[in-house]
């Protein structure tokens, strides 16, 4: 974080960013599809499912260009940050933002983290599932880092984004991927509610979002 | 050759500026705002021109440019294909090779001109070490539908299609150094067949041909649209080794094969709850969408040359 200019995109970020959407469209063909909400610079939130590495690209890969310097994966500090390699490709690549889901130092709390992000105007993806999904179910249950962010910054908006199809591209396990086309279902924001709870809330937005799979039948 | 090429070229790029130009007389007299159709025949006919550039191009690459090209048309239809089938993670090296192995070996397989491995390699090989891959790992839920569906999808989407590069590899006496052409007779007749058939059909179309399986296509347009394919075939004999009376023949079995290919793909999209294979080709759809007729033509097409001209 603290390594982090997130003032605007880098050079080095800006080619990744344009490579990895060109690579993303050869193997996948990836399309956006807005069903509920638009494309916009405005401050959100896009959260999705998550089953493998590739999924913040694919997701990044459907945003415009300007969209894109101002958007930063949330990733596990635990795993991006072990090696000096990692910390590389994560931060100074990806522009991701590393949390740690065991922290310890007040310093490292996430939903600090993520709202200095927050502050200065952009916007983040987040996997409220808290990790990839290795399991036959389609979609875990969320963690409470989506509802913390809503009711500390209610002004940003919370997109739910079904990403389709990369459990088959990259089955867990497998590190080649098998060219098949993906589309990103792009829901109608989310709010937490009026004296909604926690938990109301966090089910809710996770119906939401997997009420956006257009061909459930398809996963196994 | 040079000529025969320059008649060919300058009378696409007649046909694609009378279509744009048709395009652009209807859509300034229609009310507004246009209807589907109207905005539909103009995205279909901007992609023509691009299909038709990218074509020119691979045409003037020679073998190298028209074996690269198929290679990335199969990909492309197949990676199409693979997603509307049914797949488990146990397919996944299945699935791998069936990019990374079948298509450049058997693209390999059409550039070396090995004709006799060409033919039977994804018939026989691959139709029967795939289900043995599949089976040794074990997986046998929709065992048998799966197996089926990976062995249509690589002999539709690499096997039929690359039988439209092989075209270059037969010999065909006195027509030597020219059978780049074949493949220009071939994709200009099917592609045409096609567009006289949409027309046909948007102008006179009234009986369906098979309102189950695909609700656009009509005896109109498919009678309209063939014999219309076909004198265009014999207007066309010229750059082909056929009298203008065989070049009709052949462009008509050619067109009808043509139209099987699309109504079997029809049946597919039906059967998989789909409209369209993919969205690469603007106002037309997917790959497969655009291959579906040259698809069930090429290998029928290949094999009436290869049997009648070749010695």
């Amino acid at each position: 974080m603290n390594r982090l200019s997130l003032k605007t995109f880098t050079l080095l970020q800006t080619v990744t960013s344009v490579g990895l959407s060109a690579l993303a469209w050869m193997v996948t063909g990836v399309r956006p599809i807005w069903s509920g909400s638009l494309p916009s610079d405005r401050q959100r939130i896009y959260f999705a499912n998550h089953t493998s590495h590739g999924d913040f690209i694919l997701l990044s890969a459907c945003l415009s260009e300007r969209e894109r310097a101002i958007t930063h994966a949330v990733a596990a500090g635990e795993y991006w940050g072990k090696s000096r390699l990692r910390r590389f490709i994560a931060q100074d690549m990806l522009s991701s933002v590393l949390i740690n889901r065991q922290w310890t130092k007040p310093e490292e709390n996430p939903i600090e983290i993520m709202l200095s992000v927050l502050d200065q105007g952009h916007s983040l993806i987040l996997f409220p599932e808290g990790t990839r999904n290795m399991t036959e179910e389609p979609l875990l249950a969320f963690r409470s880092g989506l509802y913390n962010l809503s009711m500390a910054r209610p002004q940003v908006e919370l997109i739910p984004c079904w990403i389709e199809n990369m459990s088959r591209v990259l089955p867990k396990g497998q590190f080649l991927p098998v060219p098949l086309l993906c589309r990103v279902v792009f829901g109608a924001p989310v709010a937490v509610g009026a004296g909604e709870e926690r938990r109301a809330f966090l089910e809710r937005a996770h119906a939401t979002l997997l009420a956006l799979n257009p061909r459930p039948e398809r996963d196994d | 050759m040079r000529y025969d090429i320059s008649i060919l070229i300058i009378g696409l790029l007649a046909v694609l500026t009378t279509a744009s130009t048709v395009a652009a007389i209807l859509s300034a007299r229609a009310p507004k705002p246009l209807s589907s159709t109207l905005v539909n025949l103009t995205q279909r006919i901007n992609s023509w021109w691009v299909m038709v550039a990218m074509m020119t191009v691979a045409f003037f690459f020679g073998r190298y440019g028209m074996t690269i090209l198929f290679a990335l048309i199969s990909f492309a239809a197949l990676r199409e294909f693979v997603t509307l089938t049914h797949t488990r993670r146990s397919d996944h090296w299945v699935l791998l090779g069936m990019f990374g192995i079948i298509i450049p070996f058997q693209y390999w397989l059409v550039w070396t001109a090995w004709y006799g491995l060409f033919v039977i390699f994804i018939p026989v090989y691959c139709f029967l070490l795939m289900p043995a891959i599949t089976a040794l790992h074990g997986d046998t839920e929709r065992f048998l539908e799966r197996i089926a569906a990976q062995q249509w999808a690589v002999m539709i989407a690499v096997y039929c299609v690359s039988h439209v590069p092989a075209l270059l590899t037969l010999d065909v006496p006195g027509f030597e150094g020219r059978t780049l052409l074949l493949i220009a007779f071939l994709i200009i007749v099917v592609q045409g067949s096609d567009v006289l058939q949409y027309i046909f059909g948007k102008l006179f179309g009234k009986h369906r041909f098979s309102p189950n399986v695909s609700p656009s296509k009509t005896w109109e347009g498919l009678i309209g649209g063939l014999v219309s394919a076909s004198l265009l075939g014999a207007l066309l004999s010229f750059v082909t080794p056929f009298s203008p009376l065989q070049a009709a023949a052949v462009a008509f079995v050619a067109c009808s094969m043509g139209f099987l290919g699309g109504l079997v793909a029809s049946a597919i999209k039906r059967d998989q709850g789909v409209k369209d294979w993919g969205h690469l080709i603007e106002g037309h759809g997917g790959m497969m969408d655009r291959t579906d007729s040259l698809v069930f033509a090429a290998p029928v097409f290949f094999h009436i040359v290869r049997y009648f001209w070749t010695v």
